[in-house]
C-alpha cells in the first residue's frame, strides 16, 4: 500500500499520527480510504473531486500534473505540498 | 558531470532574434501602431488606504478628445469563483479589484478608472478630471503590524486559511502553514551550540527596463485581439477572459518582444481595462504605463519579517532548525511565503525542523513574482545564521555547508526527498574555484559565501515544427522569449534533427496559433519547451523515416536516421535532402507535440562575494563577485551565464540598495529609477560564473532551470561578505550605507 505522509497541519485529525498505508489506484482513491481512517480529510484536501487550489501532490517525490488523477503504485510515497509557480 | 558529446547542445550560436534586437527592428508593446488607434491613461488612488464613496467622470467625458471612460463598475455583473492562472488561486475578485478598485482603494497607485482619448496627453489631462470622493482609512505597512489583532483591516470577507479550513475571525492573514520534520525541540536539546536571529527584507521591484503596456482591439465580430508585453499570452487571455466575463475563444493575444519580466510580467493590469475601452469605443486602445505606474501599480516582491534558529553539534552537524516566516502579499493574498517556507532550509539535511508560514495582506502593491519568488528572503536569513555557527564552531563557511549539504534521498522539510541535485557539486566548486582559494588582502574588505536553492517547474508547452523542401524547419512556440530560449529550444530541435541551429527558423506566436503554452517563468521554458520541442523534433524524424521508406521500399523501422541523416540497404539522404522529396512522397511534414513534463530538476545556486566597507560613510563595494549554478546540462553556456550573472546583479541590488522607501501613510518616495538605486554595470565588476553540471534524468539533456536560483544566495553572501569586512552582522534588507553606518555605530 502506498504510505501517505499526513500534512502537519491535518495531523489533528489523525490524531498526531504523521504517516499512514492507504490502498488505492489513484490519488483520488488514496484520499478516499484515508478518509474512511480519518473521517474530515478529504473535506482538507479536495474541493468537488479535485485537488484544493494551492494545494499540489507529489508521488515518489515528483510533483504531479494530474493531481488527483495521478496513478499511484503499491510502494508510493505521497506528499501534499505547497502548489509552485516562480518568476 | 555530463559527458555525452553533441553537436549543437552546448555551443553558443548566435541568437536568431539577435540581428532585430541590435539593430532596434524587434517590435515592443509600446511600437504598436494601428489605423484608428486611441491612446489610454489610467487614474490612480493617492491614498494607500480609503473607501471609494463616489465617482464622477462627466468632466473626463466632456473633455475634448475624450472618447471613453471605464470604472469597475463597467466590469459585467459575474458569480465569484477561484481562478488560477499557473500563480496559485486567487478569487476572482481579487483580480477585478487589482485591475480596477471596487468600493476600496488598497494601495497608493491603486488604478481607479481608465480613459481613452485621441493623444495620450488628452488622457492624462481627463483621468486627473475623473472626481473620486474619498473617505481615507488607516493604513498598514509591515507583516507584524498587520498580524496585530488591532491592525486596521483590508479585506472584510479575509479570514486566515490552514490547509482547507477557515478560521472564524476577520484578519490580515490571508494563509498559515506548518511543515514539521522529526522534532525540533527534542533535536535542539541534542544541540552544542543554537543561534536565533530575526530579520527583515524590504519590498523590491523587479525593475524590468521595459514598462507594462497592452494594446486591445474589441472587433465588431466580437473578438478581442490584445497585444502586449508579457510573460505568459495563454495567461493574458485567460485572466482578461475571466476579468470580462468573456469565452476564452474570444481572446486572442499576440505577445510582443519583451523587455524583462523575472515574474513582474505575469499578473494582467491593462489588457483588461485597454479591452473594455476598445469596446466602449470600437477602436483599438494603447495604454502605456509610466515608471511611477509600473513602481506604484504592479507587483513587487514581499518584504518579509523572518526568524530563523538553527543548532549544531560542536562538530557542526546541523541536528535542529526553526523558521518563522511573515511575508507581505501587498494588497492581496499572494506573497510567495510557501515556496519561501519550503526553500529555507532546502540545503540542508537536517532531521529535525518546524517551519510556520503567514501570508499576510497590507497596504502596498499586490505582490508577484520575482526570481524565486520566496526563496531570496528566506536565505538570506538562514545562510547568516550558518555563517554565524560556522564562525562560533571554527570551521570553515563551506566547510559546514557539505557536511550537511541536501543530497539525493534527504527528505525535505515539507517532505518529499530530493531526486538527482548538486548541492555537493555546486558547493564543492565553489571550495575549488580560484576565487575562493585567492587570498583577499587589504583592511575593510571581506569575502562572504552562500548557497540557495530554486524548485524549477514544469507545466505544459507546446510545439509544431514544420519541415521546409530547402532542409530548414519553422519551429513554431508560445513561450514568449526573454533570455534567449528562441534559441536554447531552438537549439534542442536541432540536435534531435541533427541539422545547424541556423537551419531552425523559431517563431514565438499568438495564443490561436500554437497549443496552450504556460508562463515563461519558474525556469522552465529550456526545460518544457525544450522538451516539446524535442518531442515534436521526433516527430518529424519519425515521419521522415516513413518517406524514406517510401523512397527506398522499405519499411520505416527499417530506416535508420542519426545527426542528420537517414541510411537503408545502401542507400542513404540526408536531412536536406530527404525534405526536398517530402511532397513527392506524400506531402508537407509538422511534427507536434504538447507536453506537461515530470522530472523537474530544481537547482542550487552559490555565490562568492568580495567587499570593502567604507567606515566612514557604510557604502559597501563590490571587488570581486563570483556566480556558481548546476545547470543540469547548460544547453547554450551563454545564456545560461547570462542568466546568473542577470541574477546575480539583481540580488546584489535587493541586498545593497533597492527598497520601497514608504512614507508612513503608503506612499512611496523613491517611484523612478533615480531614486531606486538599481545597480548598474559601473557600480559592479564583472560578474564571474562557474556552471557546474549535474543532468537531471528527467529531461533529454539534462536541463534544470537556471532563471531563477542564482538570486536567492547574493544577499547573504553580502552580509557575510560586510561581516567580515566590518565587524556587524547586518539583518535587515537593503543593507544600505545608512543601514550599515547604524551598525557599525551600535557595535
Amino acid at each position: 500500500m502506498a504510505v501517505v505522509f499526513i500534512p502537519t497541519l491535518l495531523r489533528p485529525l489523525s490524531g498526531g499520527v504523521d504517516r499512514v498505508e492507504a490502498s488505492g489506484q489513484s490519488v483520488r482513491d488514496v484520499i478516499e480510504n484515508l478518509e474512511s481512517l480519518y473521517p474530515g480529510m478529504r473535506d482538507r484536501l479536495m474541493d468537488g473531486g479535485r485537488l484544493r487550489p494551492n494545494v499540489s501532490v507529489a508521488v515518489d517525490g515528483e510533483v504531479c500534473p494530474m493531481g488527483a488523477l495521478e496513478p499511484v503504485g503499491p510502494a508510493s510515497e505521497i506528499h501534499f505540498v505547497t502548489a509552485i509557480s516562480g518568476g | 558531470m555530463t559527458k555525452t558529446e553533441y553537436q549543437v547542445v552546448g555551443t553558443r550560436p548566435v541568437r536568431h532574434d539577435g540581428a532585430d534586437k541590435v539593430t532596434g527592428r524587434a517590435l515592443y508593446g509600446a511600437d504598436f501602431q494601428m489605423a484608428g488607434l486611441l491612446h489610454g491613461a489610467i487614474l490612480r488612488s493617492p491614498h494607500a488606504h480609503a473607501r471609494i464613496v463616489r465617482i464622477d467622470t462627466a468632466k473626463a467625458l466632456a473633455y475634448p478628445g475624450v472618447k471613453a471612460v471605464v470604472t469597475a463598475a463597467d466590469f459585467p455583473p459575474a458569480p465569484d469563483k477561484l481562478v488560477d492562472f499557473g500563480e496559485g488561486a486567487t478569487p476572482l475578485a481579487y483580480v477585478r479589484g487589482n485591475v480596477l478598485a471596487s468600493g476600496k482603494v488598497l494601495y497608493r497607485g491603486h488604478a481607479v478608472a481608465g480613459v481613452a482619448a485621441t493623444s495620450a496627453h488628452i488622457a492624462e489631462e481627463a483621468a486627473q478630471l475623473i472626481e473620486v470622493e474619498y473617505e481615507p482609512l488607516p493604513c498598514v505597512l509591515t507583516a507584524p503590524e498587520a498580524m496585530q489583532p488591532d491592525a486596521p483591516i483590508l479585506h472584510d470577507g479575509l479570514r486566515t486559511a490552514e490547509l482547507g479550513e477557515k478560521a472564524q475571525g476577520r484578519s490580515n492573514i490571508s494563509e498559515h502553514f506548518r511543515h514539521i520534520l522529526g522534532d525540533s525541540k527534542k533535536g535542539f536539546a541534542e544541540t552544542d551550540v543554537v543561534i536565533e536571529r530575526e530579520f527583515s527584507t524590504a519590498t523590491v521591484h523587479q525593475g524590468y527596463i521595459e514598462p507594462h503596456n497592452a494594446t486591445a482591439l474589441w472587433n465588431n465580430d466580437g473578438r478581442v485581439h490584445i497585444w502586449c508585453s508579457t510573460q505568459g499570452s495563454f495567461v493574458v487571455r485567460d485572466a482578461t477572459a475571466c476579468v470580462l466575463d468573456i469565452a476564452q475563444s474570444r481572446i486572442r493575444v499576440t505577445p510582443m518582444e519583451i523587455g524583462g519580466g523575472f515574474g513582474g510580467k505575469i499578473p494582467v493590469y491593462l489588457e483588461p481595462v485597454a479591452a473594455l475601452l476598445s469596446r466602449k469605443t470600437g477602436r483599438p486602445v494603447k495604454i502605456l504605463m509610466t515608471r511611477k505606474d509600473v513602481f506604484e501599480g504592479t507587483g513587487p516582491t514581499p518584504g518579509s519579517y523572518i526568524r530563523v534558529k538553527i543548532g549544531a553539534t560542536s562538530d557542526g552537524k546541523l541536528v535542529a532548525a526553526e523558521a518563522y516566516l511573515a511575508y507581505e502579499a501587498g494588497a492581496y493574498p499572494g506573497a510567495m511565503v510557501g515556496p519561501g517556507g519550503m526553500c529555507v532550509f532546502a540545503a540542508y539535511d537536517i532531521p529535525n525542523v518546524t517551519i510556520d508560514g503567514f501570508d499576510v495582506v497590507v497596504n502596498k502593491p499586490s505582490t508577484a513574482a520575482y526570481r524565486a519568488p520566496g526563496a531570496t528572503n528566506a536565505a538570506f536569513a538562514t545562510e547568516t545564521v550558518i555563517d554565524e555557527l560556522a564562525e562560533q564552531l571554527g570551521i570553515d563557511p563551506v566547510e559546514i555547508r557539505l557536511r550537511n549539504a541536501a543530497k539525493e534521498g534527504t527528505r525535505r522539510a515539507d517532505g518529499p526527498k530530493f531526486k538527482r541535485i548538486g548541492c555537493v557539486e555546486v558547493l564543492e566548486a565553489v571550495r575549488g574555484s580560484e576565487h575562493y582559494q585567492s587570498p583577499l588582502e587589504g583592511p575593510n574588505r571581506g569575502r562572504g559565501v552562500a548557497v540557495g536553492f530554486w524548485f524549477n517547474v514544469g507545466l505544459p508547452s507546446s510545439c509544431t515544427i514544420n519541415v521546409n523542401a530547402d532542409g530548414t524547419v519553422n519551429l513554431v512556440e508560445g513561450s514568449t522569449d526573454i533570455g534567449g530560449t528562441r534559441t536554447s529550444v531552438a537549439m534542442q530541435a536541432a540536435e534531435v534533427l541533427g541539422i545547424p541551429v541556423e537551419d531552425v527558423h523559431p517563431s514565438v506566436v499568438d495564443t490561436d496559433s500554437v497549443g496552450f503554452t504556460a508562463v515563461t517563468g519558474g525556469s522552465r521554458v529550456t526545460f518544457s519547451t525544450g522538451m516539446a520541442a524535442c518531442e515534436a523534433a521526433g516527430d518529424v524524424i519519425r515521419q521522415m523515416k516513413e518517406r524514406a521508406a517510401k523512397l527506398w521500399e522499405t519499411v520505416p523501422d527499417k530506416v535508420e536516421a542519426g545527426r542528420g541523416s537517414f541510411r537503408c540497404n545502401g542507400h542513404s539522404a540526408t536531412f536536406k535532402e530527404l525534405a526536398a522529396k517530402v511532397g513527392e512522397t506524400g506531402g508537407p511534414v509538422v511534427g507536434r507535440a504538447t507536453v506537461n513534463p515530470r522530472g523537474v530538476g530544481g537547482s542550487f545556486s552559490a555565490a562568492i562575494a568580495d567587499v570593502e566597507v567604507d567606515p566612514e560613510t557604510g557604502k559597501t563595494t563590490v571587488l570581486r563577485f563570483t556566480s556558481i549554478q548546476d545547470a543540469g546540462k547548460a544547453i547554450h553556456p551563454s545564456y545560461v551565464e547570462g542568466q546568473m550573472q542577470g541574477g546575480s546583479v539583481q540580488g546584489i541590488g535587493w541586498g545593497l540598495n533597492e527598497e520601497y522607501y514608504m512614507s508612513r501613510d503608503g506612499m512611496m518616495m523613491n517611484s523612478s529609477l533615480l531614486d531606486y538605486r538599481m545597480p548598474t554595470s559601473l557600480d559592479l565588476p564583472m560578474i564571474e560564473t562557474i556552471i557546474v553540471e549535474v543532468p537531471n534524468p528527467g529531461h533529454p539533456f539534462g536541463v534544470r532551470g537556471v532563471g531563477e536560483a542564482n538570486i536567492v544566495p547574493p544577499p547573504a553572501a553580502l552580509a557575510n561578505a560586510i561581516y567580515r569586512a566590518a565587524g556587524v552582522r547586518m539583518r535587515r534588507l537593503p543593507m544600505s550605507p545608512p543601514a550599515v553606518m547604524e551598525a557599525i555605530w551600535s557595535k
